[in-house]
């Protein structure tokens, strides 16, 4: 997953809320909670990178905590709020 | 962050609500015995079409992704079509619910054009008898026929709207059966005592050995594993209380935190189910419109602050159910930090028994039509039941 080029899904819009973000689909309709704020800077950095682990290098995020950004990286690919570019 | 601490986090309030209700218009074809909103006769003081309007476009500027519009009967409005439009042309999409009344083929094909929308079409049996008994004579045909409007026209899945009563809840399977039969999907909720349903709420709750029903059969099919699953508008989490595992869904009272209600002349409610003037916020025609009402009311402010468990502190349950639906509460005359009016464990029941029916807190509007006499239908030495008129 660290190596994937991916981008926000064209069909999403953010809204910053004060625990991160809401997304929304609007091709699928679903709501997505991005349960934190580093997690929204990160998505919407991803175009500007040519991986989510350049991304997350870009932005600072510890290598530590990159696991588990991997990992809520997958499940917002799976309902598509990002998507492979 | 945890399932817990996000809804933590909600319950202190978003920037914006995820879930607004917007009812168009008090008037309403049909006179429904349950009618959250009391509807019949439209209201003179409706927002106007260029007051909707701006409305929208706050909520556009707000990042509201979509509303939920309903009424009365929305399509009922002259301007419906303009409305929705628009709203879609700003990025809003729209799910509205209707009783399916004005959907002919030609609407149906309308619709179907449009992206962004979703129609949801309400339906309280699976036979003519046991809907028409709540949602008035003619009513089943009513919305069979704009189903099948919609899917002459090829709109696509639509949703099928069930109040769940104590004369339907047998029916659940034959609902999921008809809306497979459209490639529909269901959407099942619970009745609450708000509006015209604050008095038939005593004939129509489902008792509690109902309500153990509904939550194995949500159990079984409102998971997103299933293709199609049944949705509750996240409406039946005080049944949580009966097992270890929680339906699917946020689990808590959204209202004012997540949920809101516009009603049709611009009030602001913290949701769809308690028009009272207790929980009246503001008016979008206030100062600052909707967005000052949602960021600054006293009210909302005030829903955003830990909510006190009161009664319900003792039982172990608390936390799985939260004490249930404040609306239940407040129109059955119960204390809201306390049990819900259909706690699982009989406490509400307990609590019922001891509230003087006509002291209940009445619906602060109400738009029911006043009966027409016709001399035929009359049968003398019949008692009919009193109907409120405005
Ligand atoms: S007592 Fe309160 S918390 Fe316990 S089940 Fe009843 S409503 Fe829920
Ligand atoms: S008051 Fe009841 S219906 Fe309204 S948001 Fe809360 S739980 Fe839902």
């Amino acid at each position: 997953m660290l190596d994937a080029a991916l981008e926000l899904h064209p069909q999403v819009a953010l809204r910053p809320e004060p625990f991160g973000a809401l997304a929304y689909h609007y091709g699928n309709r679903r709501l997505v909670f991005l349960k934190h704020v580093d997690m929204v800077r990160v998505a919407q950095d991803l175009a500007n990178h040519p991986s989510l682990q350049a991304t997350l290098e870009a932005c600072q995020i510890a290598p530590a905590r990159w696991p588990s950004f991997a990992k809520a990286f997958e499940s917002l690919q799976t309902s598509e709020v990002v998507r492979v570019r | 962050m945890s399932v817990e601490a996000l809804v933590t986090q909600l319950k202190g309030g978003l920037d914006a609500p995820i879930c607004l209700t917007w009812e168009l218009t008090y008037a309403c074809n049909l006179q429904c015995v349950h009618c959250l909103s009391s509807s019949g006769k439209r209201d003179p003081r409706e927002l106007t079409t260029a007051e909707a309007k701006q409305v929208l476009d706050e909520l556009r500027d707000l990042q509201v992704f979509y509303i939920n519009i309903g009424g009365g009967e929305p399509m009922v409005r002259r301007d419906f079509f303009e409305l929705l439009e628009y709203s879609i042309s700003q990025g809003i999409g729209v799910k509205f619910s209707t009783n399916g009344a004005f959907i002919d083929f030609d609407k149906a094909q309308r619709l179907a054009a449009m992206d962004y929308l979703d129609i949801q079409i309400s339906l309280d049996g699976t036979d003519a008898v046991t809907n028409d008994a709540v949602r008035g004579e003619g009513s089943y045909d009513m919305a069979r026929r704009a189903m099948d409007n919609l899917q002459a026209a090829g709109f696509g899945p639509f949703k099928i709207s069930v109040v769940v009563t104590h004369h339907n809840v047998d029916q659940l399977d034959e609902f999921k059966a008809l809306a497979d039969s459209y490639g529909a999907q269901l959407r099942v909720t619970r009745l609450r005592p708000s509006g015209r349903g604050a008095d038939s709420w005593h004939d129509l709750h489902p008792t509690n050995a109902q309500q153990r029903q509904i939550y194995n059969w949500l159990l079984a099919h409102g998971g997103h594993d299933s293709e199609r699953p049944v949705l509750t508008g996240d409406s039946f989490f005080h049944l949580n209380a009966l097992g270890e595992e929680p339906l699917p869904g946020l689990n808590m009272c959204g209202a004012g935190r997540v949920v809101c209600l516009i009603d049709p002349i611009g009030d602001v409610y913290a949701c769809p189910f308690v028009i009272h003037d207790e929980f009246k916020a503001g008016s979008v025609r206030d100062d600052g419109g909707f967005a000052k009402v949602w960021k600054e009311s006293e009210l909302f402010l005030e829903l955003r602050e830990p909510q006190s468990a009161g009664a319900c502190s003792s039982c172990g349950s608390y936390d799985a159910c939260q004490g249930g639906c404040m609306a239940a509460k407040f129109f059955t005359g119960l204390p809201l930090d306390g049990p819900d009016p259909e706690c699982v464990n009989g406490f509400g029941e307990q609590l019922l028994e001891g509230v003087q029916l006509a002291s209940n807190p009445k619906p602060s509007m109400d738009h029911t039509k006043p009966v027409r006499v016709t001399p035929v239908s009359v049968t003398l030495g019949t008692t009919r039941k009193p109907v409120a008129v405005s």
